[in-house]
């Protein structure tokens, strides 16, 4: 194999590479920052941030590399790797501003904090671009590490720690399923690029074993970055013991990334397998759907009621995979979209009103009684978070939903889509709740001061919660994307 | 077509949330502003609604006034607003009760008045885009939507069990609406199946579609929509979220609740049901008739035996829509003008009741039967407009009550066997019987609170103040005239009804 480098491949990598750099230079600014100031270098990373949020746009202008070209192209820059990317660096901007107000609060000021975001984030760009096994792999670890280290960046709280653990272990043994299946799948086909990957498999027989088998283990591993059932374990725990802006860039960067990689791999790369991979897809999102909502039911720590939804919301984002097919990829790009604003706002939220006092963070649900006395605009804020995951018109949620259960119904998958409406119906219990909680009550007691950046956050992603279902562009770029996708 | 160059229907269901916007501006102290603004953007609508009034064309069976744009053409959504003679009567009726029960809220809200009157306004958005929109999607967005500032006003300012009261009430009618939604989405692509994969949610387009469909798929779908009107009438046995709701509700709550939001769950049926679906609502029809004439029987029984005044009313609310859904699935004429008919009505006289009874609670506390008595001599004007409405409630010649429930029971008496199997005399025979129920219950009411001793401690207690006259009084002269000059609300809906029954 011959490598040489075009300047499209430079350009394709360039905002995840921009991302790395700048990362690399806020560790380096880290030597010269008081222990005090180190929040400073949270602003050194939103310029990254912006940067590669730049290249990404330059690159959508310029029609990069697609799956046309010849194989042996590692990256590839079409309209769902941007869509996804310009989403993960906006979540990662928000998850840096909320984080420079929380972390002062939580005495975990650490000037590699903001680094770490950076390099998770340049992950990520890497998953959703990626087109080829081997770079997707590479991303999912660049992806991960700084997020375990995210995790237990609150030490010596022992909840952290243990969390950060927990995450390593499984997620090291996640990715070992993912190299694994990887191999196989490079000795039943010969490539690991995913163009070759498709057209090979047009000619070769389908139900070839190791093929299959190569394929589950890739469906374990990425099924465990984006907490689908049964490789979920580790999410309400590490979600409730890490620091809260980390939880939310978990909830929405890492589930983005992933289904960014099962896209590519299984509606893309072997759709040859669909039949055999759909039954699979389907059930899995039916059982994660149920495991996630009906789980939830009896939770009354806020942040692992959120981890559960998160959870239950892979599953919703796995209907759109089983149905398969342009919109099915379009749906769950979108409904991706809303989950991203609409969760990085209840993260934000909840990382807001933390008290600073104290080992363990308390974010259990009683703390928010009566919150809309005191704060109405951010009890209204959480309201719609809360309407948005349920899915009840006019939020983006409900666009969401409506987009996939669409795709169920039109990929002959209507069990699954009645599942999906059964399953909403549970959650709008535990959502309400929440919504109870807050608003129906008398406040019994004081909340900290809330910091100017996270109302500007939670301004942004209640207005995005709201409005993305009803600005039309929104959804006719998620449809580009599919379309891209799809068509290569 | 449209009647006027103006977008006037946009205008009524789009003015309350501008209401709303203004009166987020208001700093929450100046509680006469916010109520002023509130209260003056319902009479606006009001107003633009009584002008759809005068130039309605009473002739023409098509929908007039539409505002039709394409808002999202990739997957057929359109904003699509339309009216017809089914449509008309219930956006007057909504646009009357809203402006009443604001002023019902006056003295009676204190706390956080600014929040409620905002959702107050934003479910008027709701209720009106519920009955205005032809596009299905546009309709789910709207029905859904409801659901929020309802859940609210009954979740923060009603009475002591409100929080179990709202969320009983949101999980049950979402749970039909999600059914609703898989229909939708079921027609959506049935007509993407055959036009190219660009599916459609405008109903005049779906129409000819549905009434297509096999019978079984006809039938599934039929159910789907079903599921959530029938939870919104309610339909026995799916009523059991309505007593609490209207219980636990505020005064305002209740009558919104009551005058208007029950009737979008039969309005569905006339609108969705019936038209698309017109194989499958035969085959229902004899169903859905006995699920009908079991709820006038039951809501009357159960009315009977409460002792809370408000309870009662709920009940009541069951036993007359009972009425309403056995005039639309007679599926005669007769039956559905009557039926739209009482839908009026009931909204007007229901309505009235639980504002009579808010008044009362105002002054003294309490619903039970009990602690009143002889109101009649203590509060003249009260007691004189109380018999009308109970009277009207009960259906007495001469009030609009009795042009209602007559009229369906002719249609039912005269529909088709096909329809109501085996014979129909039967069920107009239980549903009559109902009427005879109702006077048993709303008579041993009004003897219990109005007539009789008046208790000690009831002396001080004040008639009726200007307000309050102001708010019973249009209600009560429509309730005469209805009942005395019935043929122009009949003659508006004719022409779309006549062309809904050939179907």
């Amino acid at each position: 194999m011959s490598f040489e480098l075009s300047i499209n491949d430079v350009l394709a990598s360039l905002p995840a590479a921009t991302l790395a750099a700048w990362g690399m230079v806020i560790l380096l600014l880290e030597l010269v920052t008081g222990p005090r100031h180190k929040s400073a270098l949270g602003l050194a990373g939103l310029m990254g941030l912006v940067a590669s949020l730049l290249v990404m746009v330059v690159g959508w202008q310029r029609e990069l590399v697609g799956f046309g070209a010849p194989a042996g192209n590692g990256l590839v820059q079409d309209k769902l790797a941007s869509f996804l990317g310009v989403l993960a660096v906006a979540t990662a901007a928000l998850t840096v501003v909320v984080s420079m107000a929380y972390n002062p609060r939580r005495h975990i000021e650490r000037g590699e904090y903001y680094a770490l975001v950076l390099f998770s984030t340049a992950g990520a760009l890497l998953m959703v671009a990626g087109a080829d096994l081997l770079v997707l792999f590479l991303g999912l670890e660049l992806l991960s590490i700084p997020l375990y280290v995210l995790a237990g960046i609150a030490a010596p709280q022992a909840q952290s720690e243990e969390a950060a653990l927990k995450y390593f272990l499984l997620g090291a043994f996640a990715s070992g399923f993912l190299v694994f299946g990887i191999a196989l799948v490079y000795g039943a086909s010969g490539t690991t690029n995913l163009a070759a990957l498709r057209s090979a498999l047009r000619t070769a027989q389908p139900g070839n074993p190791l093929l299959l088998a190569g394929t589950g283990l890739l469906l374990a591993g990425l099924g465990f970055k984006v907490a689908a059932v049964p490789f979920h374990m580790w999410t309400p725990d590490v979600y409730e013991g890490a620091p809260t802006p980390v939880a939310g860039f978990m909830s929405v960067v890492a589930k983005l990334a992933g289904f960014a990689a099962l896209m590519r791999v299984l509606l893309y790369a072997l759709p040859a397998l669909y039949l055999d991979w759909k039954i699979v897809l389907s059930v899995l999102a039916a059982l994660t759907m149920i495991v996630g909502n009906v789980a939830a039911l009896a939770q009354s720590n806020l942040k692992r009621l959120l981890a559960y939804s998160s959870i239950a919301h892979a599953g919703y984002l796995l209907i759109g995979l089983a149905a398969g097919g342009a919109l099915g990829a379009a749906g769950a790009a979108f409904y991706l979209a809303a989950y991203a604003f609409t969760n990085m706002g209840a993260f934000a939220l909840l990382s807001a009103l933390v008290e600073g006092a104290g080992q363990h963070e308390d974010q259990s649900l009683d703390r928010y009684t009566g919150l809309g006395r005191r704060h109405p605009w951010l009890t209204a804020a959480m309201v719609i978070f809360m309407l948005s995951l349920m899915g009840l018109p006019p939020t983006a949620g409900f666009f969401g939903k409506y987009y996939l259960f669409t795709a169920a119904l039109g990929g002959d998958l209507a069990w699954l889509a009645f599942v999906g409406v059964v399953t909403s119906l549970i959650s709008a219990y535990y959502y309400l709740r929440v919504v109870v909680v807050m608003t129906m009550h008398e406040p019994t007691h004081d909340w900290p001061a809330l910091p100017p950046a996270c109302a500007w956050v939670l301004g942004i992603t209640a207005m995005g919660a709201l409005l993305l279902g009803l600005i039309p562009g929104v959804w006719w770029v998620a449809v580009q994307a599919g379309l891209d996708l799809m068509g290569g | 077509m449209n009647n006027l160059g103006f977008p006037i229907l946009t205008a009524i269901t789009f003015l309350p949330t501008l209401g709303a916007l203004g009166v987020l501006t208001i700093p929450a102290g100046r509680e006469r502003d916010i109520k002023l603004v509130t209260l003056g953007s319902s009479l606006l609508a009001l107003a633009l609604s009584l002008g759809l009034l005068v130039y309605f064309r009473w002739d023409v069976a098509e929908l007039q006034f539409v505002n039709r744009m394409a808002w999202v053409p990739g997957l057929g959504i359109q904003y699509f607003l339309g009216l017809d003679g089914i449509s008309l009567w219930l956006v007057l009726l909504t646009t009357l009760i809203v402006p009443l029960a604001i002023l019902s809220a006056w003295n009676a809200v204190h706390e956080r008045l600014k929040e409620f009157m905002i959702f107050m306004l934003l479910l008027e958005t709701g209720m009106l885009g519920v009955f205005l929109t032809l596009d299905l999607f546009l309709f789910y967005i709207f029905w859904e939507f409801t659901l929020v500032p309802m859940y609210f006003l009954i979740g923060i300012w009603g009475g002591p069990r409100r929080v179990y009261a709202a969320v009983k009430f949101f999980l049950y009618t979402m749970a039909g609406s999600l059914l609703m939604l898989l229909s939708i989405i079921a027609l959506w692509l049935s007509y993407a199946a055959q036009h190219n994969g660009l599916g459609s949610f405008d109903l005049t387009q779906l129409v000819p579609l549905a009434s297509a469909l096999p019978p079984a798929t006809q039938m599934a779908l039929f159910l789907g929509f079903a599921a959530a009107f029938a939870v919104k009438v309610p339909l026995w046995p799916l009523h059991s979220w309505l007593p609490d709701a209207h219980v636990e509700a505020p005064t305002a709550g209740s009558v919104i609740l009551a005058g208007i939001l029950l009737k979008m769950g039969c309005y569905g049926f006339l609108r969705f049901n019936l038209p698309l679906f017109p194989h499958a609502s035969q085959q229902a029809a004899p169903y859905i008739a006995v699920l009908a004439v079991v709820g006038i029987l039951y809501g009357a029984m159960v009315s009977f035996a409460q002792t809370d005044v408000k309870k009662l009313v709920a009940y009541s609310s069951v036993s007359h829509l009972g009425f309403v859904m056995l005039g639309i699935f007679s599926l005669t004429r007769l039956g559905i003008q009557g039926a739209i008919l009482q839908m009026v009505n009931h909204g007007l006289s229901t309505g009235a009741l639980f504002l009579l009874v808010g008044m009362i609670y105002e002054r003294k506390h309490t619903r039970e039967m009990e602690a009143f008595g002889g109101l009649m001599k203590l509060m003249p004007a009260y007691g004189a407009l109380s018999l009308i409405v109970v009277l009207s409630s009960m259906g007495l010649p001469g009030l609009n009550g009795f042009v209602g429930e007559f009229t369906i029971l002719l249609g039912s008496f005269g529909a088709s066997p096909e329809v109501l199997r085996p014979v129909p005399w039967i069920y107009t025979a239980f549903a009559a019987s109902g009427v005879i129920l109702a006077a048993v219950y709303l008579l041993t009411m009004f003897q219990k609170v109005y007539l009789g001793e008046v208790k000690p401690a009831n002396h001080g207690l004040q008639d009726l103040s200007t307000r309050e006259l102001v708010v019973l009084a249009p209600i009560v002269l429509l309730i005469v005239l209805i009942g005395l000059y019935p043929a122009p609300f009949f003659g508006a809906m004719n022409a779309a009804v006549s062309s809904l029954v050939v179907r």
